[in-house]
């Protein structure tokens, strides 16, 4: 299965520090999943300017070109920022218009999330791996959350991995195993007209998150609905524009702590990854309760 | 000419059927017994070996060598198991077994040089001193299980689950929880022991890494740690299993049998042992570990032919549950009016879950118990391991093999569509493989 | 006193310099500093020594402990004490889940909040908790004792077997065959002398029992929705 890590830095003076942070809690949880892993960054929060993570495997992709057609096409300046396999593409718009853009004129180009301040880089190979091919322990930001996936009822692939984003700058992660989310993904497709990059359990998550937002519930309330909805066994944490979120379901057999001092609060399915957290020695460490949706920020 | 109203029965609502709804109206609950599947599923009889031709050249008998022995555990114990013959004996608990068959079966193995496997219920000091090599469940229930067991095992099989339910606990009913029985599991005697699907302290692969991580550390990483499935979704298993990090993977298919859980629950849930082979194999393969982590795979094994055909889709070892109890005169024409008194006769008998076994094995009655010699129960295991080793080593050597383990799935093709789709073998004479190729 | 640094000194040499294999005690106290989560710590030790672990550790602390003094100035993960045999496993913090899961003997003495299935399958151990428990807490539990200081959460000692469990605070909710049963002063004084052992202090006055009502011994139809 995996081992999921969420990281909230409430004071804004160590946000430059979110990556050294966050990097070792990652790191800490390669056991739990060896496959592939995946982080989702929140920063550069500028209220108007879209942002869409893309990737694509390919060391020779020309993303100037996508970018200057993208900005040609949709009369906007669209920037483009270069990551290993993946790219953010940015620019004064509305995120939706800019993702659609890309499904529409570049159909083959994996969009991995979209929204105003979050970016997220997965890949298939080991966490550390992962780490340091996007460059993850410098970055700098207010939050993130993070996967490192033993797959268990899908293929080991990039787009298998978590977090998935099926809303503007929500993402979700999951530890555990769902067990009703073939019919909720036919439902969704048919009846919410979303589209699946996967057969992962955990997209289907995202996606009812996402459905059930769309249908104008807050992110506790969405939460609460899941708790019915869904069924299986989880531990959630999902990220959120200001915040962040965690669920366990009733049973609550998957793992969870939880983390919290002045300065930031933290969650992983182990100790072990919150250990080297500075302060975590004097740190208010507690398990969340099952079927209880816990927030912070302003999620 | 064809008379619809004519008297002939149903074939949706057999006799057999319509009693059993009867029954249910009468009783209100499911219905239990032992034994496996005992529906016709398509298995290892669909399949036929390739023999000697002119291409390819058999060995003789006895001269030429044809090895059996095999290897478990080495990938990161540091005493792994070595075997004589690559057929075990599988996990039955003192409980489900009376005394006198726990011993025939540790006596019979160790004189062939193979292994036996306690059960849900722990381990007896008489399996221990009849075993040579004796490897030790770990269940959810976690019946008698103690450190110092743990430490005289010589290897541990973490269970997931069984091929007769996949996803059920243990079940031993009143009649078989004696003050003995009672005592090593901790329950008061004569009730109907309950018992957990899941295990207590783990959930999932990425926590069962953690649980071997655990019993290692308390067996200073000497024995083998095995994972045992019930076959379902057996590619994803298999490989979660290697990536728990298992020595070895064990897949019982749905013919495997248990001495009591609801017939439902037999006949309904898990995949023939004939597509778990494939599919176990597959997923070894994928992570390039096929030979590193040994296979063991059981449910129906009936036969050399059987173990040979196992072995040629690339299992390392097959385990032999009912088929060892049945060498012990399990279903044999003796004490004829007992089986008429349970309801049933020789050939069709599942009763293990009464107690009342006619012959001595299923049972903690002391005088049901005497009809089982556990000198002579081991000389016919014996006797019995040994033909099925002679067997399969027969069909290797007209393959032209020095060693069992050298049986490929090429040396065989299969008798009907749905073998060959499930062993993805050719269908005979054909090259067709369903679902592979045209 | 021996000092083991789990920042030096790998988890696996930890426990064989702790398990004692050869048999020759030549330490009995023994400091761990910097356990950082870790899992697996000090198990399946076969002596009476006294062990102090300082700071928070991973699953399975303590696991099938015989003999030993096990003391964790810090907070455990999944399954402290699990299958413990005898001796004692002290948590200074909180447990997380299964905390003394099926411990057939010695005592296991959290003085935090455990989370749940606390005592689950528990097997003829002791597990007293000063704080509250979480839900399933002594699910399926055989024989043996649970007492919480604290409260309880839902399902109690469902689908309970032989095992004494003693509450304080209060029950969210009682699980399948598990009964309130009478509190006298035989019980008293057995917990009394239960805590005391435990090192803890409470009003046995307050304390309610629960056993099961062992409906559920023998499979009857009436009880189907229990199962």
């Amino acid at each position: 299965m995996c081992g999921i890590v969420g990281l909230y830095l409430k004071n804004p003076e160590i946000r430059d520090q979110l990556g050294a942070y966050f990097s070792p809690m990652l790191e800490q949880m390669s056991d739990r999943g060896p496959d592939s892993a995946g982080v989702a960054i929140y920063r550069d929060d500028v209220s108007q300017s879209a942002k869409v993570t893309l990737y694509d495997p390919g060391p020779n992709f020309n993303w100037t070109e996508l970018a200057a057609d993208s900005t040609r096409d949709l009369g906007v300046d669209i920037s483009v920022e270069r990551i290993s396999s993946h790219a953010i593409l940015s620019g004064e718009i509305e995120s939706a218009t800019l993702r659609r853009w890309v499904e529409e004129k570049r159909p083959n180009i994996r969009v991995m999330s979209s929204g105003n301040n979050l970016e997220i880089y997965k890949e298939v190979g080991l966490p550390s791996d992962v780490l340091t091919r996007f460059g993850i322990p410098q970055v700098s930001g207010s939050h993130a959350i993070g996967h490192t996936r033993m797959a268990t009822e899908s293929a080991v692939t990039t787009e298998g991995a978590h977090p998935f984003n099926t809303g503007d700058d929500l993402c979700l992660v999951h530890n555990g195993s769902l067990s009703n989310h073939h019919r909720l993904r036919d439902w969704l497709r048919e009846h919410a007209d979303f589209k699946f990059q996967t057969e992962n359990d955990s997209e289907v998550a995202a996606a009812y998150l996402t459905w059930r937002l769309g249908q104008g519930a807050t992110i506790a309330e969405a939460l609460e609905a899941a708790l019915l909805d869904l069924d299986g066994f989880y531990t959630f944490a999902i990220g959120t524009r200001d915040g962040f979120s965690v669920l366990r379901d009733p049973i609550a057999c998957k793992p969870a702590v939880m983390a919290e001092t002045e300065n930031w609060v933290a969650m992983a399915s182990e100790f072990r990854a919150l250990a080297q957290l500075p302060g975590v020695d004097e740190a208010r460490v507690w398990e969340p309760e099952p079927a209880t949706v816990y927030s912070w920020g302003q999620a | 000419m064809n008379d619809r109203n004519d008297a002939a029965g149903s074939a949706t609502y057999t006799p057999k059927v319509i009693d059993e709804i009867h029954r249910a109206a009468r009783e209100g609950i499911y219905s239990i017994r032992g034994a496996g599947a005992k529906r016709s599923v398509p298995n290892f009889d669909d399949l036929v070996f390739l023999g000697a031709s002119m291409s390819r050249y058999p060995l003789e008998g006895y001269r030429e060598r044809c090895d059996t022995n095999v290897v478990i555990g080495a990938r990161y114990a540091s005493k792994p198991i070595e075997l004589d013959i690559p057929i075990t004996i599988a996990g039955m608990s003192f409980g489900a077994l009376g005394a006198n068959a726990k011993r025939a079966l540790g006596l019979g193995a160790s004189a062939m040089g193979t292994s036996t496997t306690t059960g849900d219920g722990g381990m007896t000091q008489e399996e221990r001193e009849a075993s040579k090599t004796l490897v030790y469940q770990y269940l959810p229930s976690r019946y008698g299980m103690t450190p110092d067991q743990l430490r005289q095992a010589d290897a541990i099989e973490v269970v997931v689950g069984q091929g007769a339910k996949p996803g059920g606990g243990g079940m031993l009913l009143g009649q078989k929880i004696t003050d003995r029985v009672a005592e090593m599991r901790t329950l008061p005697a004569g009730i109907d022991q309950r018992s957990a699907c899941r295990h207590p302290d783990w959930t999932g692969p990425d926590d069962l890494e953690i649980k071997i991580q655990e019993l290692r550390e308390i067996t200073n990483w000497e024995k083998p740690i095995y994972v045992k499935v019930g076959a379902t979704r057996t590619r994803y298993d298999v490989m979660l299993a290697v990536k728990a990090g298992a020595d070895a993977v064990v897949v019982d298919g749905m013919q495997g049998g248990t001495a009591a859980t609801q017939d439902i629950f037999i006949e309904d849930v898990g995949i023939p042992t004939l597509p778990a082979v494939r599919l176990a194999v597959e997923a070894l393969q994928e992570l390039d570990m096929h030979r590193k982590v040994q296979l063991i795979v059981s449910g129906g094994i009936r036969t050399g032919g059987d173990v040979a055909k196992a072995l040629a889709l690339g299992a390392d070892v097959v385990s032999i549950g009912m088929a060892a109890l049945m060498a012990l005169n399990c279903n044999a024409p003796l004490f004829e009016d007992d089986y008429a008194a349970l309801g049933t006769r020789p050939g069709e008998c599942h009763m293990c879950h009464t107690g009342r076994c006619p012959v001595g094995i299923t049972t903690q009655d002391a005088e049901l118990e005497k009809r089982l010699d556990p000198e002579e129960g081991a000389r016919r295991v014996r006797n019995y391991l040994s033909t099925l080793t002679m067997e399969c080593q027969t069909l290797a050597r007209a393959c032209g093999k020095s060693h069992v383990h050298n049986l490929e799935p090429e040396d065989m093709v299969a008798l009907t569509v749905e073998a060959a789709a499930m062993a993805r073998i050719p269908l005979a004479g054909t090259d067709w493989i369903p679902g592979v190729n045209k | 006193m021996e000092i083991i640094d789990l920042n030096s000194v790998p988890v696996r040499e930890m426990n064989q310099r702790l398990q004692m294999r050869d048999g020759v005690v030549n330490e009995q106290e023994f400091q761990v500093l910097h356990p950082g989560g870790r899992h697996a710590l000090s198990v399946g030790l076969t002596h009476p020594i006294d062990v102090t672990i300082d700071g928070h550790t991973g699953y399975y602390c303590g696991g099938m402990n015989q003999e030993a003094k096990i003391t964790v100035n810090g907070n455990v993960g999944t399954g402290v004490a699990e299958n413990m045999m005898s001796g004692c496993v002290r948590v200074k913090g909180d447990a997380s889940q299964s905390a003394g899961a099926t411990a057939h003997g010695g005592l296991l003495v959290i003085e935090g909040d455990a989370s749940a299935r606390c005592a689950i399958s528990l097997k003829g151990g002791d597990v007293v908790v000063c704080g509250s428990v979480g839900h399933m807490a002594a699910f399926m539990a055989q024989a043996g004792r649970l007492v919480v200081l604290g409260d309880v959460g839902d399902d109690l000692g469902d689908s309970l077997y032989e095992a004494d469990i003693y509450v304080g605070g209060t029950v969210a909710s009682l699980g399948a065959d598990c009964e309130e049963k009478e509190m006298n002063s035989d019980c008293r004084g057995e917990l009394e002398k239960l805590l005391a052992e435990a090192g803890v202090t409470a009003d046995v006055t307050k304390f309610r029992r629960y056993g099961s009502a062992k409906k559920l011994y023998h499979f009857n139809i009436d009880n189907a929705g229990d199962y």
